[in-house]
């Protein structure tokens, strides 16, 4: 790829970015303005705004690289992501805007009126925040590396950069702006390059991608290996080696391997003939892939994981720091509704494409599953099927939007992050304070991005996903629906659903849980992790029914009432529930 | 202690009533805001009618979207394996949910609205 081209597409992002803020500091001028953006985002923009946070690097790099990898079955992500926000939209949307909670933590004091509830559930957030934004700067380091060859830990602290400079100047104004941008970029940057790769695809007689045999390659390709990996042939294998393979040395000559297992060392380069099969790489407990693979297993393991996913994602995201704060913006409860309308409908458009590049991947460059850098098939295709000057234009629009994805998630989390921060950790509120907050929110998964080099990036996004749903879909919904939710109820089923998730998938990616059963359960606990988190909650309220909090029900009506009822419309200063803070 | 010093006695047979209260359904509107128990009622019986719309949200997502993986199982446990099976697959995932989904939450924003239309009716007395 031409690094020129790419370098200036990233530059440009980034300068965009910064500008866009700077225009909202200009504009931000009241504390109001900086957090909220004093209520006033119309729904559409503040739609695109919430589109542009949400669609991260999974969303923009890795759904077409697991498809790649797996085949349809991984479909389920975007579906599961999309689908989160039905769920959110008919079970939270509407009250949680009412609530007047800026952050997860207000909403659970503002219900439960206890400091303790507020604790635990700013802990969470901040938590989840953190493993969200680890695999964002990671996957910011993947793609710089693969672009212009830069060390891996140099993306991820450009988006720091930008990202804390963005957030701590402008706030949430400015970044209200820069996100609706970066949805619009974001939508641009995969959907120009889709329509001319399926037009070259029609041109090349629209070869059919098979995803239930191994992928045949069409041409003669040259394969580097970067780190030691097996595989496994299910038929003789005729190839060049230059490196490594079965701990024998080979310089550049033809060879014929037999099928079964073998090991090919790293910097080893393999010449793979055209119509050759491209090998099957065998995923050890430690490999990034190994996280979605049960999804495609049988007798029984791939239908439960399917599930432990669909749980995640659907209860998933109406937990997600930065999407909960995303309300406070919407002027009333019926906004929020319909900016949450529109924001299904933009991510609806935007998942039609990534499916599209991972078939693509499939049929041209299939030998990304070999490599392990299936991540970057959206990035390669322009290359690899248009060519010329116009492949390598495409390319450094598909990087450009890569990195819009990384820039606008992450600073929608550090947002969060770093509000929760300001006001539950630094001893006093305030800008000033705010902006202290944001470098604390981003330095900790930053430094933790660069010293741990292998974290697996699904993992960490799935595992926020799973957290969440097991801790804070509980209590939102308990919390919306139920009277009878106390305090003690509601800390106890944080504690235990969302604790047992973490638990559960920590384990499983340090290799402890047993094989078989055990190890399906764990690596994907929300089937089972979700409905403990509800039945402790209930449990625990209804044994400890005499801590009812007294404002119950001036609360709830709070919660449900229209606006225009309550006549609760104050267009200027945030609103705080009473003693918020402490 | 002198009689004058003792409280007055009083004779108290109901709650004060504010002057000036505007008739009808203003009533309804004030015992919301104030939270009596016949408030909370008025506030459970939106909470009833919304969580019912949202129930029957998340019911056809459940039965159009979450029947899928069985419904997708069901020719592998026929092992036939068409190729067919990939073609409906692609199509249902990766474009026919999206305006299922965009549809059934579109139905739920107009129903929530209309029920909250319903009850601003209900305490107006409109």
């Amino acid at each position: 790829m031409n690094q020129a081209y790419a370098v200036t597409a990233v530059a440009a992002v980034v300068l965009a970015t910064l500008l866009i803020g700077g225009l909202g500091l200009r504009i931000s001028r009241t504390t109001s303005d900086f957090y909220v953006a004093s209520r006033t985002v119309n729904p559409g923009l503040n739609a695109a705004a919430i589109s542009g946070e949400y669609l991260s690097a999974a969303s923009f790099l890795g759904i077409a690289g697991l498809v790649l990898l797996q085949g349809p079955d991984m479909l389920w992500y975007p579906v599961g992501y999309t689908a989160g926000y039905l769920v959110l939209l008919v079970l939270v949307a509407a009250p949680l805007r009412r609530s007047g909670a800026y952050t997860l933590s207000d909403f659970a004091e503002a219900r439960l009126e206890s400091a303790a509830a507020r604790r635990i559930a700013s802990l969470f957030v901040v938590g989840i925040g953190w493993l969200y934004l680890l695999p964002q700067l990671q996957g910011a380091g993947l793609t710089l590396e693969i672009l212009t060859g830069a060390p891996g830990w140099a993306g991820g602290v450009i988006v720091a950069l930008v990202v804390a400079g963005a957030v701590a100047a402008g706030g949430m104004r400015s970044i209200t702006f820069v996100q609706a941008f970066q949805y619009w970029l974001k939508l641009t940057a995969l959907l120009v390059p889709a329509l001319f790769l399926i037009a070259a695809w029609t041109g090349d007689d629209a070869p059919r991608a098979r995803f239930d045999a191994p992928a045949v390659l069409r041409e003669h390709t040259e394969v580097r290996i970067d780190d030691t990996v097996r595989i496994e042939l299910d038929r003789p294998l005729t190839l060049t080696v230059s490196g490594s393979v079965d701990g024998q040395e080979h310089h550049g000559r033809a060879l014929t391997l037999a099928e079964g297992g073998h090991r090919v060392g790293a910097g080893t380069v393999l010449g793979l003939p055209a119509g050759a099969r491209v090998p099957t790489r065998v995923t050890s407990e430690a490999d990034p892939a190994s996280w979605s693979q049960p999804l495609s297993a049988g007798d029984g393991h791939g239908l439960y994981a399917t599930y432990g996913l669909i749980l995640a994602t659907f209860l998933g995201t109406m937990g997600l720091p930065h999407v909960a704060v995303r309300f406070y913006t919407s002027p009333d409860g019926r906004a929020a509704r319909r900016t949450i309308l529109a924001v299904l409908g933009m991510v609806g458009v935007f998942y039609l494409l990534p499916p599209v590049y991972g078939a693509l991947g499939r049929i041209y460059a299939p030998e990304l599953a070999l490599t392990g850098d299936a991540d970057a098939a959206v990035l390669v295709l322009p290359e690899r099927i248009i060519g010329g000057t116009a492949g390598e234009l495409l390319g450094a629009l598909l990087a450009a939007g890569a990195f819009a994805a990384f820039l606008s998630t992450a600073s929608g989390l550090t947002m969060s992050v770093a509000g929760v921060i300001s006001q539950d950790v630094l001893p006093s509120r305030g800008v000033r304070h705010f902006r202290l907050a944001t470098l604390l929110a981003m330095a900790v998964p930053l430094a933790v991005s660069v010293v741990a080099t292998h974290v697996p990036v699904a993992d960490a996004v799935g595992l926020a996903f799973a957290v969440s749903a097991s801790s804070f879909c509980p209590l939102l919904v308990l919390g919306i629906w139920w009277r009878r939710l106390t305090p003690p109820g509601a800390v106890a089923g944080l504690i235990v659903g969302g604790g047992s998730a973490l638990t559960a998938v920590m384990a499983t990616r340090a290799g402890i849980a047993p094989e078989g059963w055990a190890h399906t359960l764990m690596a994907w606990p929300a089937v089972w992790s979700v409905p403990l988190g509800f039945l402790t909650m209930i449990a625990v309220s209804l044994a400890t029914a005499r801590r009812l909090p007294p404002g119950v029900d001036a609360t709830l009506a709070r919660l449900h009432l229209p606006e225009d009822l309550t006549g609760r419309h104050r267009p200027e200063g945030p609103e705080r529930p009473e003693g918020a803070g402490r | 202690m002198s009689a004058e010093q003792r409280p007055r006695r009083e004779v108290v047979t109901g709650v004060p009533r504010a002057a000036g209260r505007a008739p009808g359904h203003a009533h309804a509107r004030s015992e919301i805001t104030e939270h009596t128990t016949l408030g909370t009622t008025y506030v459970r019986s939106l909470m009833r009618s919304q969580l019912r719309t949202a129930l029957c949200a998340l019911a056809s997502l459940a039965l159009l979207v979450g029947t899928l993986p069985l419904f997708f199982a069901l020719p592998a446990a026929f092992d036939d394996g068409s190729p067919a099976s990939g073609a409906v697959l692609w199509a249902a995932l990766g474009v026919a949910v999206h305006p299922l989904m965009w549809l059934t939450a579109r139905w739920y924003v107009r129903r929530a609205e209309r029920n909250e239309r319903d009850f601003l009716g209900l305490v107006e007395g409109r």
